[in-house]
């Protein structure tokens, strides 16, 4: 186990393993994905109240999981980079953020296009709106700040206190709609009860659920193989990579 | 793991326990202007202030709903099931807006403490089902209110 956790610190090392994981990440991702787009957009029943409308539920749930978890993901390896200081849990901090912006910003696109239909309302200032777009706020913030400094480990070391300081929000959006009166209604799945939407509804969710996390798996591989390789750019493993990969691809070119 | 990460790993959880206890004080000070509206029995425990806009909420009672046949004026009454609050309307309500839904009003409590609204949102739960369930869900409830019977929360 230490080992594995040791390992990972190498960036040459995960560069290669990160490489062996992403094709299965994005086919397992577009395949579980797409059936649960497909089969939750045509096939999924209407609801007796919203109708068609409450669709969008398909895209809008699995952003705002993963805009949590993503941030939640960032913060542990916040805490990595300041007691462990392993290089590659601040590379996907600053890999993963912009992917968390996107996120969070999909997820509030989908919510006010929601809104209007049935609340009447594309935006509201009740607690679960306003504290995700507080997390917006701090992925950009830890973007930001990551630029902010020239050295690299001053940088690490500020976008990982940012990092784990901005965790306090997410149990605040989480119990939000449980804590204060909210216009947005109550979580439809609980850790422990059974979720208040039928099987034909909530098995394709779970399937876009899942798929985005999948593919999320194999964007954040891919933006940290960059940022890698370009931190990296002067040892000599990259230099022999690029110019391995160079010949290679001069080969397939020629054929 | 040595003793430096250790003893760096405590200060940051301290920290984090220490922030979210500042973090939930806050919180808690500030619930009254967290919370997006009073509710039913706030109002008429007289915590909401008179003549100032503020959002009322809570769910349409059954049968109150009487519309004015010549204008778009309507009134209602919210209620949470321990009080209830009379509002006065007039505009186009949300698709979503029924006898038994929750809604969500801004608007200001005049002095014989009507809710005069401004808006009104509709809220809606957190249950989904198909339109046949919910049919026969409302078939089942009529047909065991005529036996007289209890029927068991979805």
């Amino acid at each position: 186990m230490w080992q594995f956790f040791h390992k990972l610190g190498s960036p040459k090392w995960f560069y290669g393993i990160a490489g062996r994981f992403m094709p299965w990440l994005l086919g397992a991702g577009l395949l579980l994905s797409l059936c649960g787009i497909v089969w939750g957009l045509l096939f999924a029943p209407q609801d007796y109240l919203q109708g068609n409308s409450y669709r969008i539920i398909f895209i809008h749930v699995p952003t705002a999981f993963l805009a949590q978890s993503v941030y939640m993901m960032i913060a542990v390896a916040g805490v990595i980079t300041l007691v462990w200081k392993m290089k590659v849990a601040d590379v996907f901090v600053r890999s993963v953020a912009p992917v968390g912006v996107v996120l969070t910003l999909l997820a509030l696109f989908t919510g006010a296009v929601w809104g209007k239909p049935t609340w009447g309302a594309y935006w509201v200032w009740d607690a679960r709106l306003t504290s995700m777009l507080i997390l917006l706020f701090l992925y950009l913030g830890i973007i930001g700040l990551g630029y902010a400094y020239s050295d690299e480990k001053t940088a690490a070391r500020s976008v990982a206190v940012l990092a784990i300081v901005g965790v306090v929000n997410i149990p605040i959006i989480k119990y939000s709609v449980d804590w204060w009166n909210t216009l947005h209604q109550p979580a439809t799945f609980r850790i422990t009860e059974k979720p208040t939407m039928p099987a034909e509804m909530w098995v394709p969710l779970l399937l876009v659920v899942l798929g985005t996390y999948l593919l999320f798996g194999w964007i954040a591989f891919y933006r940290m193989q960059t940022e890698i390789l370009r931190r990296e750019r002067r040892t000599r493993w990259v230099r022999e990579l690029v110019q391995t990969g160079g010949q290679s691809q001069l080969k397939t070119g020629g054929a | 793991m040595n003793p430096a990460r250790k003893r760096k790993l405590t200060i940051i959880l301290f920290l984090l326990a220490g922030l979210a206890v500042a973090v939930g004080l806050t919180t808690y000070a500030f619930r009254q202007n967290i919370n997006l509206f009073y509710d039913p029995t706030q109002i008429a425990e007289g915590e909401a202030p008179v003549d100032v806009r503020i959002r009322a909420g809570g769910m349409v009672e059954d049968g109150s709903v009487v519309r004015d046949p010549d204008s778009l004026k309507v009134e209602f009454r919210v209620t949470d099931f321990t009080s209830a609050v009379t509002v006065r309307y007039e505009g186009i309500l949300p698709d979503l807006f029924a006898e038994g839904q929750g809604v969500v009003t801004t608007g200001q409590l005049n002095s014989d403490r009507v809710f005069v609204a401004e808006q009104v949102l509709a809220k809606h739960d957190e249950k989904y089902m198909p339109p046949e369930v919910s049919d026969a869900l409302e078939k089942s409830k009529a047909r065991a209110a005529e036996e007289g019977r209890e029927m068991p929360e979805y």
